[in-house]
């Protein structure tokens, strides 16, 4: 195969997709990027712990059995008076480990986060193939009410849904859908920038001789949408979710933050920062610190690695 | 051009309407009012009585008729948890957003610009690149963090400043009150209009450096130059003229944003303004004051974007033909 130079076209589907991957100038400036390379490992790093956090955190923080209240307010690393216990990052007013209790909190800001962009795109798509593909009244009607979103600023709408929706949930559910109250108020506040995307790409799309093609042929509207034109809009839209990521990680934090988010129950990283604001005044300024230096790790590296894939993917978007 | 505006304003009514749709619902349709308004001795007369004196008996048309014009009137009902007129509540509590917003606002704008200049001309300097990289930091913090950390450095650790409420203040004319004329009340609004403004100020400041630098480029400041005006002159009287059109359309847009922001900070240093009011109206489901907020945040942005487009239109001659024929 080194002695024999074939044409491109054929070569590449002669490799494995792994092997296409290594080749391929993506790959490359991801090597050669020292901001990629590290923002990827500490976001790696962060996931792996706090999918893993059941297997990694000492202790369940969740679990009353395994509290004592002895241990309340240890500094980190420095052995409790009574019970001579050392935790990494001290431990909170009720003797839960603060280092257990940021990896299950990590747990659910990613879990809202991911599933809150996750739930955005999937309706950014779909309205944008169709205000895109079909034109027409459901264009307008679904791009002014995009156009109206956008004047209010994101965190604002998702609280104004997240209220909405509490409102409607009956009292005794509250604490539970919560989470889920949370993932739709903060999707639905965020579909806006992948639905313009989508539909700008399928209008242009959309005019093209092989959608027409597809057309004669009889592939009906949907697979024609799916299959052929989406394809065309997956890296712009790859980029938004990553951006949307650190911004909707911040926005779950906010909101649990203030007080209209995670239960006390469910804490996530703004909930924990929440609790630790209450001890600054004490003088137990790490319930407060881990958490806060957590997040930031968190969103920094998110943001910084969909900053590089913007570059790296499209440099007509920068 | 009258076509544009009109449309433009048609928009904005319809946007009110649609809003003022979701507020009425949310007030119809979550939990019972009558529920909310009788205790639990009550008896089927007592509930029909209400419930005919409040118009629930009436078709849903007619009842959110009724409502938008109480809303219009600034009538929107009675908070369930305080007991009290909403628009009452709301009157009380505006003041304290208004005056910090003012406040945020102005501190974003004047140092904004300064920096903005400051960074442009001195463009290599050292001191204006350690600005554009921690403004870059300032950027990406989250903003409660950012007010949790001004806490921490001047009330708890140099005890400097107040990291809570409004200080003393003075009542003006029995209906606003300000923080402005008693010492405390000073000291009281640096933290959180810093906390507020920091984001927008380094918006400002980062949208002033470039449109300085791209103006600084220019023929005519080359020229502006050569005729041996004052650098002072030329950069104040020649460069930033020229860098103010877009700027303004930016504050513009913000002024909004601030309001909005005003909710996270007002809650970290419970600032007891309306942003206060509206997360723990959130918490405690007081669907009147919700909806109140709801109409009078809409009322302000669609306000504040109607004003731009249309000043926008005033302002650059060249909008107008694309505008009217355009949508």
């Amino acid at each position: 195969m080194a002695d024999t130079p074939t044409p491109l076209t054929s070569n590449v589907h002669d490799k494995g997709r792994w092997e296409r991957f290594r080749e391929s100038d993506f790959f490359f400036a991801f090597k050669r990027s020292p901001v990629a390379l590290v923002s990827f490992t500490v976001v790696c790093i962060l996931v792996f712990s706090s999918v893993f956090a059941p297997w990694i955190a000492p202790t369940n923080p969740f679990d009353p059995a395994s509290l004592n209240l002895m241990n309340g307010f240890t500094p980190p690393m420095e052995p409790n008076a009574f019970t001579g216990s050392a935790f990494l990052m001290g431990t909170d007013d009720q003797g839960r480990d603060v280092f257990s209790t940021i990896l299950y909190g990590m747990r659910i800001s990613l879990f809202v986060g991911a599933s809150a962009v996750l739930f955005a795109m999937v309706l950014g798509i779909v309205l944008g193939l169709v205000s895109g593909y079909f034109g027409g009244w459901t264009e307008t009607i679904i791009m002014r009410v995009a156009d109206v979103q956008l004047t209010f600023p994101s965190i604002l709408v998702a609280m104004l849904i997240f209220g909405i929706a509490k409102g409607f949930t009956p009292v005794e559910y509250r604490d539970q859908m919560a989470i889920w109250v949370l993932i739709l108020a903060i999707g639905l506040s965020d579909w806006v920038q992948f639905a313009r995307v989508v539909r700008g790409t399928t209008l242009v799309e959309k005019k093209k001789d092989y959608v027409a093609a597809a057309l004669l042929i009889g592939r009906r509207p949907w697979a024609i949408m799916i299959k052929h034109i989406l394809p065309n809009a997956l890296s712009p839209v790859l980029v938004i979710a990553t951006i949307s990521l650190a911004l909707a990680i911040i926005a779950e934090a906010t909101l649990s933050f203030l007080g209209v988010g995670a239960p006390p129950t469910q804490p996530s990283l703004g909930t924990l920062i929440r609790i630790g604001q209450g001890f600054l005044f004490s003088g137990e300024w790490w319930i407060l610190f881990f958490p806060a230096c957590t997040l930031l790790a968190l969103a920094l590296s998110v943001n910084l690695l969909g900053d590089w894939l913007r570059d790296a993917l499209n440099p007509r978007l920068r | 051009m009258l076509a544009f505006i009109i449309r433009r304003i048609g928009q904005s009514i319809l946007v009110l309407l649609i809003v003022g749709l979701v507020a009425f619902s949310m007030f119809r349709f979550v939990g019972d009012p009558i529920d909310n308004m009788l205790g639990q001795e009550r008896t089927i007369e007592d509930v029909e009585r209400l419930r005919s004196q409040l118009g629930l008996d009436q078709p849903f048309p007619i009842q959110y008729f009724k409502f938008l014009q109480g809303a219009a009137q600034g009538n929107f009902g009675v908070s369930y948890r305080q007991g009290r007129p909403v628009a009452e509540i709301i009157m009380e509590r505006a003041p304290a957003t208004l005056e910090l917003a003012a406040v945020s606002g102005l501190f974003a704008i004047v140092l904004g610009i300064a920096l903005g200049v400051f960074t442009a001309i001195q463009r290599n300097g050292v001191t204006a690149n350690f600005i554009m990289a921690s403004s870059l930091i300032g950027v990406s913090l989250p903003t409660f963090l950012i007010g949790i950390l001004l806490i921490y450095l001047f009330s708890v650790e140099l005890g400097w400043l107040p990291s809570f409420g409004r200080g003393e203040t003075v009542s003006l004319g029995g209906w606003w009150t300000t923080g402005f004329l008693t010492e405390s009340g000073l000291k009281a609004l640096v933290l959180p209009s810093i906390t507020l403004g920091l984001y927008q100020m380094t918006l400002i400041m980062r949208l002033v450096r470039s449109e300085m630098l791209e103006v600084l480029r220019q023929d005519y400041i080359r020229f502006a130059r050569a005729r041996g005006l004052l650098d002072r002159v030329v950069n104040f009287r020649h460069a930033l003229k020229n860098t103010m059109v877009p700027v303004v359309t930016v504050i513009g847009l913000q002024l909004g944003a601030i309001i909005a922001f005003a909710i996270i900070t007002e809650t970290v240093f419970q600032w007891p303004g309306v942003g206060l009011l509206f997360i723990n109206a959130i918490q405690f489901v007081d669907i009147p004051v919700m909806a109140a907020y709801l109409m009078l945040i809409s009322v302000m942005f669609v306000a504040i974007n109607l004003i731009v487009d249309v000043l926008y239109v005033f302002i650059d001659p060249r909008l107008r033909a694309d505008r009217s024929g355009a949508h």
